[in-house]
């Protein structure tokens, strides 16, 4: 299976779902003559067109509202959020409109949009640039809600993304984008909603999703060196939820650590740990714990910023606490 | 002018220049992270403007901040400890070269979201008003920010409520990779005023003098009357959008930047000021080893300085 990095597993996934339906579009800053600021659409302005690889002036509000009118009569745009910092401007269109016209028409309409772009921190871009916005999108009934892991997931997901009939949000990782993993060619789809194990263990479960995953396998990793066997499951979908995959893995582990990048406060966390209570209260031997980035705005000193974000140790010893040891 | 006053500006203008080049030179060596945009080639448009303005006026603008915060007259030394992260920077080190803020000269920020600082500057202008003070506020963003609606949303407000705000859009032609011909409907920015029946004016953003003639004018304007103004300063960046982007990427040649730096706003103050005898070979000179030094100076306070203490992060989230 040929390896490839995140971004060129999403651009593999838009230039497949271009190919495929001519309704499909993408639209937003610097994604053509520039290939995108992050370059996950290199070379498809060349491939596909301007008129289907729509560079757009700094108006997030605007153009998000273009996709979604645009949607209302049938195509099925893809717009690139630079990254979803910017898309706080474009909330009006994505909450008030895109989320809510099926529903307010009584199912008149069908809103087949993907807002995708990189969500989270990088290095040292401060409060303003580096926001993990997972629970802000979770809370909108009308929305889906997408953070993949690894470079076959975002190809999987994207893929079943552009085909789904309704707005997803699709959250991405500047961090993440030279991350290498094998991807499966042509049609492969991921299905949205659907969780997977990325690590089976017994004594305990993690669950993460996105790049915080991959703090979660470290830890996991340093827990199996000291005889811990930790579970990490990843929903890959953060709306709709796999609980089932959830409930199934604290049953066997009786425990749970979960662990996001966004801020701890009504965090997408609280809400899957919320569902592990309702059904998997009787196996539980801990109470379900929570790592999330402190809560507060992002410092620039990188010292700060590493204090700030969740890390293996700190799973670490999070996990070592629902074990009681 | 006052010979003083032209020699100030020149003076400005190089430590900026300077102090900038030894910035590219940290961030090259990782003393300097994240996202940092050089002024480098649009020195004349803040030094004019803020030139033009009283101690206590207000000026506000984007993450391209480095040269307005030193021409509203902060100590260079906490602003490179900011772009440092160290805690002695200007915002303690949590803010770093996106978000400096210096309160107490008038420089409002340093703000990253496009265009994010002009309702701010626009309730500026209203609380100059409601308070009755004799002040104005001049806001810079680039060209890339007029197509935002808080852009447009102010320039109708502060029409319609007569506030002591100018709008000084920083031309450099390009936000990041997009030319202004593939973001914008119209080529003559200050148009935009009419919809709102408002003052503009256009400058040659490279003159130092022609950008402080019409700011000193529009401020003029806002103090007796209220009235706002919407300038233009056609400018340009020698450097890359930020230093992770090249100085000629495929979107504009090399060409066009060896061009443009044949008007090096620079040159033209230093060339003009020779003419004029108001500077001489010599006095150049010692400015040019006065400037090293003070920027040195300011790199070895950042290296020197202590990085913030863990305590900091739960800081300033609240006031007390
Ligand atoms: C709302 C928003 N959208 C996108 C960005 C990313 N971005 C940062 S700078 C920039 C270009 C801005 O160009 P311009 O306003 O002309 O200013 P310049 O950088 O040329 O000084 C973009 C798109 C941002 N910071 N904020």
């Amino acid at each position: 299976m040929p390896v490839l990095t995140f971004r060129e597993a999403l651009n593999q996934a838009m230039a497949e779902e271009m190919e495929r339906d001519p309704n499909v579009y993408l639209m937003g800053e610097e994604v053509g003559y520039y290939n995108g600021a992050y370059k996950v659409s290199q070379g498809l302005m060349e491939r596909f067109g301007p008129e289907r690889v729509i560079d757009t002036p700094i108006a997030e509000l605007g153009f998000a509202g273009v996709g979604v009118g645009s949607a209302m009569v049938g195509l099925r745009p893809i717009i690139e959020m630079m990254t979803f910092n910017f898309s706080i401007l474009a909330l009006d269109q994505i909450f008030n409109n895109a989320a809510k016209l099926r529903y307010m028409s009584g199912g008149q309409f069908q809103i087949p949009i993907v807002f995708r772009g990189p969500g989270g921190a990088a290095h040292g871009l401060g409060a303003q640039h580096s926001q993990c916005l997972d629970p802000w999108f979770c809370n909108v009934p009308g929305l889906k809600v997408v953070a993949p892991s690894v470079p076959a997931d975002g190809k999987g997901l994207l893929k079943s993304a552009i085909r789904d009939n309704n707005p997803v949000i699709f959250i991405e990782s500047e961090v993440a984008y030279g991350f290498k993993g094998e991807v499966p060619e042509g049609e492969f789809l991921v299905p949205l909603g659907v969780g997977e194990v990325k690590r089976e263990g017994k004594d305990v479960t993690i669950v993460a999703w996105s790049k915080m995953i991959h703090v979660a396998l470290d830890a996991a990793n340093a827990l199996a060196e000291e005889g811990i066997q930790a579970e990490v499951i990843d929903p890959r979908t953060l709306r709709p939820l796999d609980e089932q995959i959830l409930i199934t893995s604290v049953e066997k582990t009786n425990r749970c650590v979960i662990v996001e990048e966004g801020w701890p406060y009504a965090g997408v966390g609280a809400e899957i740990a919320h569902r592990i209570n309702m059904h998997a209260f009787d196996h539980l031997d801990a109470p379900v714990l929570r790592i999330s980035s402190k809560d507060v705005p992002m410092p620039y000193a990188l010292n700060l910023e590493k204090d700030v974000m969740p890390n293996a140790q700190k799973v670490v010893a999070a996990v070592k606490k629902v074990l009681y040891i | 002018m006052q010979k003083k006053k032209l020699v100030e500006m020149y003076r400005m203008m190089l430590l900026i220049r300077r102090f900038e080049e030894r910035a590219a030179q940290m961030y090259g060596m990782q003393k300097i992270t994240g996202f940092c945009h050089l002024y480098i080639g649009q020195e004349a448009v803040g030094v004019g403007a803020i030139a033009a303005l009283r101690p206590d006026d207000y000026f506000i603008s984007a993450y391209r901040d480095h040269g307005h915060i030193l021409a509203k007259g902060t100590d260079p030394k906490p602003v490179m400890a900011e772009l440092f992260g160290k805690a002695t920077g200007i915002s303690k080190g949590k803010g770093g070269s996106m978000h400096l803020f210096d309160v107490e000269k008038g420089y409002m920020g340093g703000h990253g979201i496009v265009a994010g600082q002009i309702p701010l500057a626009t309730g500026m202008g209203f609380a100059i008003k409601y308070k009755k003070e004799d002040k104005v506020v001049v806001c810079s963003f680039g060209e890339g920010a007029v197509h935002q609606g808080s852009f447009h949303e102010s320039l109708n407000l502060a029409k319609l409520w007569k506030l002591p705000v100018i709008y000084l859009i920083e031309n450099n032609r390009y936000g990041m990779g997009t030319p202004l011909e593939r973001a914008s409907a119209i080529w003559d920015l200050s148009q935009k005023a009419e919809s709102y029946d408002m003052a503009r004016a256009t400058v040659d953003g490279m003159d130092v003098l022609k950008v402080y003639d019409v700011v000193a004018e529009a401020a003029d304007r806002a103090r007796k009357n209220g009235e706002p103004t919407l300038i233009e300063a056609r400018t340009y960046r020698f450097r890359g959008h930020s230093m992770s982007d090249p100085v000629h990427s495929h979107y504009r040649t090399k060409e066009e930047v060896e061009e443009q730096k044949k008007k090096d706003p620079l040159i033209i103050i230093k060339d003009k000021l020779l003419k004029d005898k108001v500077l001489t070979p010599a006095t150049v000179k010692e400015l040019e080893a006065e400037i090293k030094k003070i920027v040195l100076e300011s790199a070895d306070f950042a290296e020197n300085s202590p990085v913030p203490p863990l305590e900091a992060v739960y800081e300033d989230v609240y006031a007390p």
